[in-house]
């Protein structure tokens, strides 16, 4: 137990340290990996917790694929420091304002009051052949069916409007139809024409 | 003997660990040396050429000499270079392909770490492989390497899909995420192994696979014509070596991966044949395996030195516009095999 807890308290620190430097990073590089950095130890913390489906799926879905994505945009963009940095003083007030009423609300909601130790004591080990994975399948695909496949539906719709919005038919670029490309025959391309030999002048 | 198990059990946990874990890198390091040799002297042959056979007898000491040789040369940081995520790059790559053999089983029962979402950790780790790539294009500050950085970045994430989703197949067939148990399910014979239920499955995954690793001929991301090597254009000496590593690493892991998804693992072929079954008995079935992953590794170095190099946009095409649909049919083709109970795989 003692082991765990000095493994959760150096993932914890290191996820804070990553979070930290993800907001006061100026290079969106640095920023898009320390992002990484968070998500990984956040999946240790997870496992730690008995959550070995959801930690994994966490690197899987979004070291794997989401701040792939992002990096690859990141990485294109050319970011003019001295202009970002020119609105930071302009809007220091709104942004502590927000801050300030999140910590706020924060603090209201998951408080000691109704998170303290007291009213949620440590949960007891789960045995060793308990799979995280098949009690969560089964939650989701018996009594949480229903919010599941609605779930599932948004996001097919999602998908669908994201491609709608960046299709656009441009007449003037050429497309080669791999179909058409493959049932080429030599005939269709090549001539084989008799000639007699020409005389030289 | 009896001695030897005492003195297993008398070493303290994190020690027996540390074992086990040589136990495998060193043997998979090794290997990579060799499958590089290996993939000079086929592709020779192929070519009809000699390949290496300078250094020792029939060149058999040409992967030492070159990683010597790579040992001792300069790592150049190129000027504007950015110098910790260019040296941490490498080192990114060759992580996941190393650290994903912890759930590897060689034989029942014979693996480091049992965990039984094996296969989720498996595409969770080998998803990670591609940072290394990205990083090390935008870190080297190359026009070349960045081009290939973003090649490559586009095609894994492309074909990673595809790879996942033929995965969910053999998860829906065998019901379980235990790497263990996914060769277990397949127990009978060779025909009852997953490559025949699940056959696109298996055609999808072994060629996604070779896209993964950027081997031939899906290679685009070192285009030799157009852009000299890709993302690592830049680096030099063991920093190179690394990245070498790396990509052979992965090949022999999408090869093992390959044989314990669809070929059964560690399970003899001639099981449930009459007489031949019974004579190969005493073969163990760390051997199979082995035998297995050699020829996938062979089929690696075949395609390299068979195939010409795939044109971008069609590379691009073949994994969203054909593999990804050719997964999704038949996803719901084994759901219905399992739900119909399928005699001989499912009954």
């Amino acid at each position: 137990m003692q082991f765990e807890k000095f493994l959760f308290y150096v993932f914890a620190a290191i996820l804070l340290f990553a979070a930290v430097m993800v907001v006061t990073r100026r290079n969106p590089v640095h920023s898009a990996l320390f992002m990484v950095v968070a998500f990984f130890n956040c999946a240790a913390l997870w496992l730690l917790a008995e959550a070995e489906f959801l930690a994994i799926t966490l690197v899987l879905v979004y070291v794997g694929a989401v701040m792939v994505l992002f990096m690859f945009v990141v990485m294109m963009l050319d970011v003019n420091l001295a202009e970002l940095r020119a609105g930071f003083i302009r809007n220091l007030p709104l942004g502590v304002l927000v801050a300030a009423i999140m910590v706020v609300e924060m603090i209201l909601v998951v408080g000691p009051r109704l998170f303290g130790l007291d009213s949620f004591p440590a949960p007891a080990p789960a045995p060793a052949d308990y799979g995280n994975t098949r009690e969560l399948g089964i939650a989701l695909y018996t009594q949480y069916l229903y919010p599941f496949e609605i779930a599932a539906v948004i996001l097919l719709v999602a998908i669908i409007a994201a491609i709608g919005l960046t299709m656009r038919r441009r007449p003037d670029t050429k497309y080669q139809d791999p179909a058409r490309q493959v049932q080429v025959k030599a005939k269709d391309r090549l001539r084989i024409i008799q000639m007699d030999a020409e005389e030289k002048g | 003997m009896d001695w030897l198990i005492a003195f297993w059990g008398w070493l303290p946990l994190p020690i027996q660990i540390l074992l086990k874990i040589a136990a495998i890198l060193i043997p998979l390091l090794l290997l990579v040396a060799y499958y590089t040799y290996a993939e000079r002297k086929l592709i020779g042959y192929m070519q009809v050429r000699v390949g290496p056979n300078r250094v020792g007898p029939k060149g058999w000491l040409q992967p030492i000499a070159d990683a010597v040789k790579l040992l001792f040369k300069e790592i150049i940081l190129p000027t504007g270079a950015n110098k910790l995520l260019f040296l941490i790059a490498p080192l990114i790559s060759i992580g996941p392909a190393l650290v994903a053999w912890a759930v590897f089983p060689f034989d029942a029962g014979v693996v480091l770490a049992d965990i039984n979402a094996g296969l989720l950790y498996i595409l969770a780790l080998t998803s990670m492989g591609v940072y290394g790539v990205v990083i090390a294009g935008w870190a080297s500050n190359s026009k070349y390497a960045f081009l290939g950085a973003m090649r490559s970045a586009a095609q894994i994430v492309a074909y990673e899909i595809a790879m996942g989703f033929a995965l969910v197949g053999v998860l829906v067939a065998a019901g379980t995420l235990n790497l263990g148990e996914i060769v277990m399910r397949q127990e009978g014979s060779f025909l009852h192994w997953y490559w025949l239920p699940l056959l696109p499955l298996f055609l999808v995954y072994w060629i996604s696979g070779v896209a993964e690793t950027n081997r031939a001929p899906f290679d685009v991301a070192e285009g030799e014509s157009e852009i000299v090597a890709g993302f690592h254009v830049e680096y030099s000496g063991m920093a190179f070596a690394v990245f070498f590593l790396a990509e052979y690493a992965n090949m022999i892991l999408i090869s093992a991966l390959t044989v314990l998804m669809f070929f059964g693992g560690w399970l003899s072929p001639f099981q449930g044949i009459p007489l031949l079954g019974d004579y190969t008995a005493w073969v163990p079935g760390f051997a199979w395996l082995l035998l297995k992953t050699f020829f996938f590794m062979f089929l690696f170095l075949w395609f390299r030195a068979t195939f010409p190099r795939y044109r971008y946009d069609q590379i691009m095409r073949l994994g969203w516009k054909v593999f990804i649909p050719i997964t999704i049919v038949w996803i719901v083709v084994v759901a219905l095999m399992k739900v119909g109970h399928m005699p001989w795989w499912f009954d």
